[in-house]
């Protein structure tokens, strides 16, 4: 997409203000909306879950292993008697925070790394690029799997550092790329003649203009997190036990899911939905920031 | 309704082309009925939004797929409209030919150029793949490209926007069309260039003998080489007719005053500008009567209460004004439009100099390679520039891209010591100042840009915009609403707007809110990157008015950047004409423009073409040979003797120093020029 | 051109150095290789212990730099040390790369081209019934985790060979480990195991590349140049096919190097879902058993493949574009 056409909405007399206009457009995106709507049950689901379901997720019922769904047991039991559905509602509530901090962690840090490279150009800029180049010459998960053995035992934070910090080079470069073309617009050039610092006008007027895309890759890293953090937990490079993510209970249930499906169905499910429900409502997100781009771009109205 | 004359080519009949959109419905063109007569030139003249895009568009079946399309096109018996895709690419380009406005992107990156034009002969005709090639070069040679065999070879990215042009326009010609439709064929080229494709669009029409719809903004365009012209407002035709009764006596106050709005390069002395009020209407919110009844300084009621409808005046003429009886009288008397100020210069001696470049070079590194980048050479962007801008007075730096103007400009602006020269604001050296003397001195100095859609922040209330730099100079917060109302006022704008987002404003509104923001901090000094170029012919005259305006009030500076000789006559008092880095010649502008002593100001003055189908047909144009040279390689002694068109009439011990010495700027008349052989 | 391609090989070969020293230090500072050995039952005697570490080059007690220096230098020369296991890394090595690869290219060029004839019919009938299909499955695909796939694929098959009474589908390993025909019938054989993970990594990339591919076409059909095409006479349908094609197809170059990034990293999963004894399923067991030598290798592995594909993927554009060609 390009920044003229996020930026400039061109008839004057529109009286549509930009931000009603998005949400008009998001609205009328079907799958969006319901890419909302499935999100938030998967919110309430995974953080007010908890307080319905009659067993903890770190109880074990001895009396019932591996029992089908029941009005006791809503999604079954496990081998060891363990409650499904407060495991899986456990491995989602952390699944799902796992994914909104890395995706705002590493947007963030994607926004200031090409933010400055992009406007300061030079030495920085090559820096940064290079900086990039490199760490995608490895893929992420390989890394984050060599390192998992510094967080065994220790708090699951340092699993969502290392997403972060593997995890923000993609989005740099689009905002490098975005703020180089920004850079060259006449009103950076305006401040940049009225004696404005570098720094205030990154924050004021570049990373600003180029909102619509970190929002956009926010949402998307949210459901690319999910992938990589159950990925990794579902080889056991990830969220440690005895905690539990989505991937770790998938890994548990496979082993006999052709026995008994409800090991390893809900959480499945659950992942999948979930990132669909993201996904859906990043291209929603894009299409109503930027309906030229996923669109066709055939010229409307153009005289 | 429509003037019958006997072969018509194309008949268009209650023509409405709608899009829709999310704002409504866009009513691109609305109701329109027009002639296209075999072997004529019709111009179709409109602002960006008027619909003669659309118009065009819509003959040769091109629209978008969501517009929506009724009345009737007639060609050869056949209304082009009820056809379908593929009955109708029988037509185009056999029948109907397109030349679009963007050279640079109308062409296939991928495929060679004689690739391309051979197709275009392999789709309406059989005949060889040798045989396609050969004719292609033929074509290529017809437009004037150099070495054509050769060039057939290459890649459109290769060629110069000018050069691409050609050969679009060899595109259109190849399979001997009926009808050529050139949408803004030239608005994308320098003036000279311009002149140069408007001669080769003369060429194809002769060779052809095809009618040409040449559709344009630029009322100057037309009006050398059109015999009839069409005036667009608002998706509607308003006035049509004779060339030259249009533009002698128009009827449509439309018309009248975008006649009387453009500034003209023959202009004597300092000339006045009409200034239209308002902006043209969206089309999704249309008034209910006449389109230009709310800008019209004649409306009535009755304007508002009926759409009018194309009447003759004359036997050659239609215009469409319910108050056309009325309209000459007004006129005549003077009471249709106010002219705006007309421009004092300040006096040229006594007054202090507040901006002095000398001897200013600045190079860039030619680079080479992705992955180590290496040095492999210069670009001289500008090279050896001298100017001197007294106080309030107004200073002209004029040439085509990529001559360096802009260049000059921005080392000015970046107040730092330059490669080689020296640069004095104010009476102070730049190189001389401390950071924080050199922030001190951005007061002094602001700029104006360009294109107001760039030049403001899109997610900046436009009051927080013309704060940014008080802000940034640490006036308080109590105070900074204070100014930002006087400039608000001072621009004619209201004080309630300073809430509202860039978004809400016109092109000339942005404009106005640009050149508040550059006032706010009271600088002596101001750059004005082509300001006007990028507006609406109808809303120029506005602001170029309100810059003459605060000039006198504010007793500003102006270093004036443009390629737009017919606004430079109207503004400046002072001029500097630049080629490929150097200034060629400079000098109060009335001598300059009347006198011009170095073949290149020539050049470029008789490119500019003028508003008037009169002088337009008797005037003798230089249409200058070949292209500007790559900056990285100039060409020795005088720059400009590559593309001289007085070089082969010299004696030949003269012609052979413009090839060995490089001229320097001498004065020995009222203006300085740099030639071995100047003109008057 | 040569010029340029000698200093993209130079940038490569500093990359992979880079992306191996990478591996081999964190794997070094994480791995803890004395575990494997303590705790034992018997306990082996400490002396023992450091023998074995020794034997491995990855002793602790060494300063890391003496280490990896050793580890560099046998690498120059080809030897990659060895496994945990006390096999050759080389061995190993030299057996699972092709492993690997053939499921790795046959899943890419698979899940490449059928992904990018899918978007192209989907970007040329927008909105269309093929379009709103492939759109939904792509991004379901694209929403699915590779295990998950893998895991969903292989219970399909297994419920589908129970429901035709016969293995049509093998879901384990690469050839039936008791299979002793040969010629044709192990041909059969081998793609009998083959279809399974070749579409598990297909699919991910068919949804992968028709995206792209949809919008890559529909940013061409929005273009001046195709108008001209049309205004020349040709029908919208010819001039897409003569002109449009061409240049959507030239982002995908770029885009394939990077997805092969990707397809690394499912691999692993793909691998040890199926029983694949190739790298990804190596690499987690090494790591999962400490074994700094082998992971080191599958780093070195993998970075030159990503790269590999990237300098392809730059010869493929510069071959096609000619506005890239002529630098």
């Amino acid at each position: 997409m390009t920044v003229t056409e996020l930026s400039v909405e061109s008839s004057p007399s529109n009286r549509l203000t930009r931000g009603s206009l998005i949400r008009l457009r998001f609205m009328r995106n079907r799958l969006a909306v319901a890419g909302v709507v499935i999100l938030v049950l998967m919110f309430v689901a995974a953080f007010i879950g908890p307080f319905f379901s009659p067993y903890r997720w770190d109880e074990l019922d001895f009396e019932a292993l591996l029992q089908a769904p029941s009005s006791k047991h809503w999604f079954g039991t496990s081998q060891i008697g363990g409650d499904v559905f407060a495991l899986t509602v456990r491995g989602l509530q952390k699944s799902l925070i796992i994914g909104l901090l890395v995706a705002v962690f590493s947007t963030g840090l994607a926004a200031v790394a090409g933010g400055f490279a992009g406007f300061l150009g030079g030495k920085v800029d090559r820096s940064v690029m290079w900086m990039i180049d490199a760490l995608l010459v490895l893929p992420s998960f390989l890394i984050i799997a060599v390192m998992s053995p510094l967080y065994r035992g220790r708090t699951w934070l340092i699993f969502v550092v290392l997403l972060a910090a593997f995890g923000w080079m993609v989005t740099a470069r689009i905002v490098r790329s975005a703020t180089m073309s920004l850079r060259e617009r006449d009103f950076v050039r305006a401040a940049q003649y009225m004696g404005v610092p570098a720094r205030k006008i990154v924050f004021r007027h570049l990373l600003p203009n180029v909102a619509s895309i970190l929002i956009i890759d926010a949402t998307l890293n949210v459901g690319a997190t999910i992938l990589s953090e159950t990925g990794l937990s579902y080889l056991g490079f990830g969220v440690q036990p005895p905690d539990v993510s989505l991937g770790s209970l998938i890994a548990e249930g496979t082993a006999s899911a052709l026995t008994y499906p409800w090991l390893f169905m809900f959480a499945g499910s659950a992942l999948i939905l979930t990132v669909l429900a993201v996904s859906f409502i990043g291209d929603g997100l894009r299409d109503a920031f930027d309906p030229g781009s996923n669109k066709s771009k055939k010229k409307v109205g153009k005289s | 309704m429509t003037l019958s004359v006997a072969s018509n080519l194309i008949e268009i009949r209650n023509l409405t082309v709608t899009f829709p959109s999310e704002a409504g419905i866009v009513r691109a063109v609305r109701d329109v009925s027009l002639d296209i007569r075999a072997g004529e030139v019709l111009g179709i003249v409109g602002e960006s939004g008027s619909g003669k895009s659309v118009m065009s568009l819509s003959m040769i079946g091109l629209l978008a797929e969501s517009a929506t399309v009724t009345g009737s096109i007639s060609y050869d018996g056949v209304n082009l409209l009820s056809l379908g895709d593929n009955a109708m690419s029988k037509y185009r380009g056999k029948d109907i030919a397109m030349v679009f406005q963007d050279p640079l992107s109308a062409l296939n990156p991928v495929h060679t150029i004689g690739r391309q034009i051979s197709e275009a002969l392999h789709i309406h005709n059989d005949i060889s793949k040798e045989a396609a090639l050969a004719r292609a070069i033929e074509l290529l040679e017809i437009v004037g490209i150099p070495r054509p065999a050769e060039r057939a070879q290459s890649y459109p990215h290769e060629f110069s926007g000018g050069m691409r042009q050609r050969v679009m326009i060899a595109l259109a010609i190849a399979n001997q069309p009926k009808v050529i439709l050139a949408d803004e064929p030239t608005t994308a080229l320098d003036v000279t260039v311009q002149a140069q494709i408007l001669d080769v669009l003369k060429t194809a029409r002769d060779m052809t003998g095809a009618a040409v719809v040449l559709v344009t903004h630029d009322l100057g365009v037309v009006a050398g080489l059109a015999d009839r012209v069409a005036i667009m407002y608002a998706g509607k035709v308003v006035e049509i007719g004779n060339v030259d009764e249009v533009y002698a006596s128009p009827a449509m106050p439309y018309t009248i005053g975008l006649l009387r709005s453009i500034p003209r390069v023959d202009a004597v002395g300092s000339s006045r500008l009409t200034s239209i009020e308002g902006t043209p209407p969206s089309p999704v919110a249309l008034p209910p009567g006449c389109a230009f009844a709310p800008r019209c300084p004649a409306a009535a009621p009755q304007c508002d209460a009926e759409i009018p409808v194309l009447a003759a005046v004359s036997p050659t003429r239609l215009t469409a004004c319910v108050r056309q009886q009325e309209i000459q009288g007004l006129q005549t008397s003077g009471r249709l439009f106010r002219d705006g100020p007309s421009h004092v210069a300040a006096p040229v001696s006594g007054n202090a100099v507040a901006l002095e470049i000398r001897n200013l070079k600045k190079t860039f590194p030619l680079m080479k390679g992705s992955v180590l980048r290496r040095r492999v050479g210069s670009v001289f962007a500008v090279d050896g520039v001298d100017l001197t801008l007294r106080e309030g007075r107004s200073l002209a730096l004029v040439g085509e891209s990529g001559c360096g103007k802009t260049t000059t400009l921005l080392e000015i602006l970046n107040m730092v010591a330059p490669e080689t020269g020296t640069i004095t604001v104010l009476g102070r050296n730049v190189s001389e100042l401390s950071k924080k003397q050199r922030l001190e001195m951005r007061k002094d100095l602001q700029i104006v840009f360009q294109d107001p859609f760039a030049s403001l922040d899109p997610r900046l209330p436009i009051g927080d915009a013309i704060a940014e730099p008080l802000d940034n100079f640490g006036m308080p917060k109590s105070e900074q609403d204070q100014r930002v109302m006087e400039l608000l006022e001072l621009v004619g704008l209201q004080r309630d707007h300073a809430s509202r987002y860039p978004a809400e404003f016109s092109g000339g509104q942005r404009q106005r809110i640009a050149i508040a923001r550059a006032l706010a901090l009271n600088p002596k000094v101001l750059a004005l990157d082509e300001p006007v170029s990028a507006l609406d012919v109808s809303v120029r005259a506005g602001v170029l008015n309100l810059l003459a305006e605060l000039q006198e009030k504010l007793n500003l500076s102006y270093l004036f950047v443009s390629h737009d000789l017919a606004v430079v006559q109207h503004v400046a008092d002072d001029i500097a004409v630049m080629y490929l880095g150097g200034i060629v010649e400079s000098g109060p502008v009335e001598e300059v423009f009347a006198r011009p002593q170095h073949p290149y100001t020539q050049a470029l003055l008789s490119a500019v073409p003028i508003p008037d189908p009169v002088v337009e047909r008797v005037r003798k144009r230089v249409i200058l040979q070949g292209e500007l040279p790559s900056p990285a390689n100039p060409p020795s002694g005088c720059r400009f003797h590559t593309r001289c068109q007085i070089r082969a009439s010299l004696p030949a011990e003269v012609a052979a120093r413009c090839v060995s010495d490089r001229p320097e700027l001498d004065s020995r008349h009222a203006s300085r020029v740099a030639c071995h052989a100047p003109l008057n | 051109m040569l010029n340029y391609l000698v200093k993209r090989v130079l940038n490569f070969l500093i990359m992979v150095v880079l992306a191996s020293t990478l591996g081999y230090v964190l794997s070094s500072l994480a791995f803890d290789p004395r575990a494997n050995y303590q705790g034992a039952n018997p306990p082996i005697p400490e002396s023992t212990i450091n023998a074995k570490l020794d034997n491995l080059g990855v002793n602790p007690a060494r300063p890391l730099v003496g280490r990896y220096l050793d580890w560099a230098g046998n690498v120059l020369t080809g030897d990659f040390g060895v496994t945990v296991g006390e096999q050759r890394v080389n061995e190993e090595l030299s057996r699972r790369i092709w492993v690997s690869l053939r499921l790795l290219v046959l899943g890419s060029v698979i899940g490449s081209l059928v992904g990018v004839v899918l978007g192209v019919v989907s970007a040329v009938r927008q909105y269309g019934a093929t379009d709103r299909a492939a759109s939904v499955l792509s991004f379901s695909l694209l929403s699915t985790p590779v295990f998950l796939l893998a895991i969903l694929l292989k219970f399909g098959a297994i419920d589908l060979n129970n429901r035709l009474g016969t293995t049509f589908f093998f879901t384990i390993g690469e050839y039936s480990a008791d299979f002793t025909g040969n010629g044709w019938d192990l041909l059969v054989n081998r793609l009998q195991h083959l279809i399974l993970p070749t579409l598990s990594i297909a699919l991910g990339g068919i949804a992968f590349y028709s995206r792209y591919q949809r919008n890559a076409m529909l940013d061409v059909l929005g273009s001046d140049f195709l108008r001209t095409a049309r205004a020349k006479g040709l029908s919208s349908r010819q001039s897409l096919f003569r002109h449009g094609l061409r240049v959507a197809i030239l982002p995908m170059a770029t885009f394939f190097a990077y997805s092969f990034g990707l397809l690394v990293t499912g691999a692993p999963f793909t691998e040890s879902i199926f029983g694949w004894n190739g790298m990804g399923s190596w690499f987690i067991v090494a790591v999962q058993s400490n074994d700094i030598n082998s992971v080191s290798a599958v780093i070195v592995f993998s970075s030159v493949l990503v790269l590999l594909s990237g300098l392809l993927a730059d010869i493929a554009v510069a071959a096609l574009d000619p506005r890239v060609r002529l630098r």
